[in-house]
């Protein structure tokens, strides 16, 4: 079977440097590997596409759907309103740490990959790191799908084994005595991060807060600065 | 299986790539692949686990070359042959075969709406008894298997403490091979760095796990 799949699949990239589509734009320098996409990979995907709706598997007004509510409904701006509920409400915030699920569903939010939902809070003396090193795994619902580099190799291969190393990439030095607890989503379980509330936004309403929220924060890779674009 | 996807501590896999403003999906081909896959799960033909297994069979060279909707596309085309939902030779021409009766689509736009608003969850409400309570020491079995696991090498053999129970979950071991839901209790367990990377990790760091009953055993 492993030797079929294998021919199969070399057999799939030969065809994708035979095409004669036009060469994508893509580096394809050894860093740059899991980027690389063959130019042929839209044509495979239109034609599986017709041949599933040809054969009546699929209705591709569901395909459309799917595809608006990740790409204009659902995102990081769901999890950045949670976040600002819980800096702003301290009842909120302890029903989101003890039963995340129904604090999130308050405001409207839950569903695919988010089914079960835990909420891990940092505070001067813990910053927490979401990662999941087997797949993918990502809390959908509150951040939408993941960018590309929550699905690489370095990130998923560093994030447990030197945590502070990734942070620094990311801009993010932690003092020594500052405890990382990283969670690997081995399981259903899908995190959010609630980050800490940033200094003098005392005056902001909940909208004000929600705006200087990011996904990085949310995912544990930054901090929430004080104001919006300025860097923690 | 001990497979490249178990990443979690491998080194030389270079920097982390942060792009600004990234789209959702980078071209048009990936948000339909990601819609297929969900369309066809509608049928009922496998679950989440079965379908992170096969992921784990793509060949570990072709694996690490893919981007993430690549090895998706291809471990999604394997399923479909193997599912019965098309023969080789219709995947390869893109042609229905003669023969081939027209379905009715299970997934619609108004299914497609719920799926994403209610999801599939994978607790299972019946009475299974723990069998570790929080603050418990545990050890993490020292396990191979050559199927699906979600036990990362890493903790394999290591110790620690049991930090939450999480509930009773479908097991992925048996359910990704069409064995059973076998629901247990999962667990959130918390491994000091040390015990997991030794003295260059930093003394207070901690990994904490999500961990099937079975995964466990007491010290």
């Amino acid at each position: 079977m492993n030797i079929n799949r294998r021919e199969f699949l070399t057999g799939a990239v030969s065809a994708a440097a035979g095409a004669t589509m036009p060469k994508s734009s893509h580096t394809h320098g050894h860093y740059h590997a899991e980027q690389a996409v063959p130019s042929d990979l839209a044509l495979r995907v239109k034609a599986l596409e017709s041949l599933l709706v040809e054969k009546g598997l699929v209705d591709r007004g569901a395909l459309d759907t799917l595809i608006d509510a990740y790409e204009h409904k659902i995102g990081p701006r769901n999890g950045a309103r949670v976040i600002a509920r819980a800096w702003a409400d301290p009842a909120y915030k302890q029903r989101l740490l003890t039963n995340a699920d129904a604090a999130i569903a308050e405001l409207g939010y839950g569903g695919m990959q988010g089914e079960h939902m835990v909420v891990v809070e940092n505070t001067p003396k813990a910053h927490n790191l979401i990662v999941c090193t087997l797949c993918s795994c990502y809390p959908w619902p509150v951040l939408g799908l993941p960018p590309v580099w929550y699905k690489s190799a370095p990130y998923r291969s560093r994030a447990v084994i030197d945590p502070r190393g990734v942070l620094r990439e990311f801009g993010l030095e932690l003092a020594e005595e500052v405890e990382v607890r990283v969670w690997d989503s081995t399981a259903e379980l899908r995190y959010l991060v609630l980050p800490e509330r940033p200094a003098g936004t005392e005056s902001l309403n909940e909208q004000q807060l929600a705006a200087l929220v990011t996904r990085d924060a949310m995912v544990g890779v930054a901090k929430v600065a004080p104001q919006k674009g300025s860097s923690a | 299986m001990n497979g490249v996807h178990d990443m979690g501590g491998m080194h030389g896999m270079g920097p982390i790539q942060e792009e600004k403003d990234e789209p959702v999906f980078h071209e048009l081909w990936e948000g339909r692949v990601f819609a297929l896959r969900r369309a066809m799960s509608a049928w009922g033909k496998w679950n989440i686990d079965v379908t992170r297994y096969e992921v784990e069979l793509v060949p570990p060279a072709e694996y690490l070359r893919m981007s993430y909707h690549e090895r998706q596309f291809a471990a999604f085309r394997e399923m479909l042959v193997k599912y019965s939902f098309l023969t080789r030779a219709e995947l390869e021409s893109g042609t229905p075969a003669a023969t081939s009766p027209k379905a009715v689509p299970a997934l619609t736009p108004e299914k497609a709406a719920v799926l994403i608003a209610k999801g599939v969850p994978t607790s299972r409400n019946v009475t299974v008894a723990p069998r570790f309570q929080p603050g418990q020491r545990v050890r993490a079995r020292n396990m191979h298997p050559v199927g699906h696991t979600r036990l990362p090498r890493y903790a394999r053999g290591k110790f620690g403490i049991i930090h939450r129970d999480h509930g009773v979950f479908v097991f992925p071991d048996t359910n990704a091979h069409f064995q059973g839901e076998k629901p247990q209790h999962v667990y959130s367990v918390r491994f000091a760095a040390r015990e997991l990377w030794g003295e260059q990790a930093a003394p207070n760091d901690s990994v904490y796990v999500d961990m099937w009953d079975d995964y466990l055993e007491p010290v």
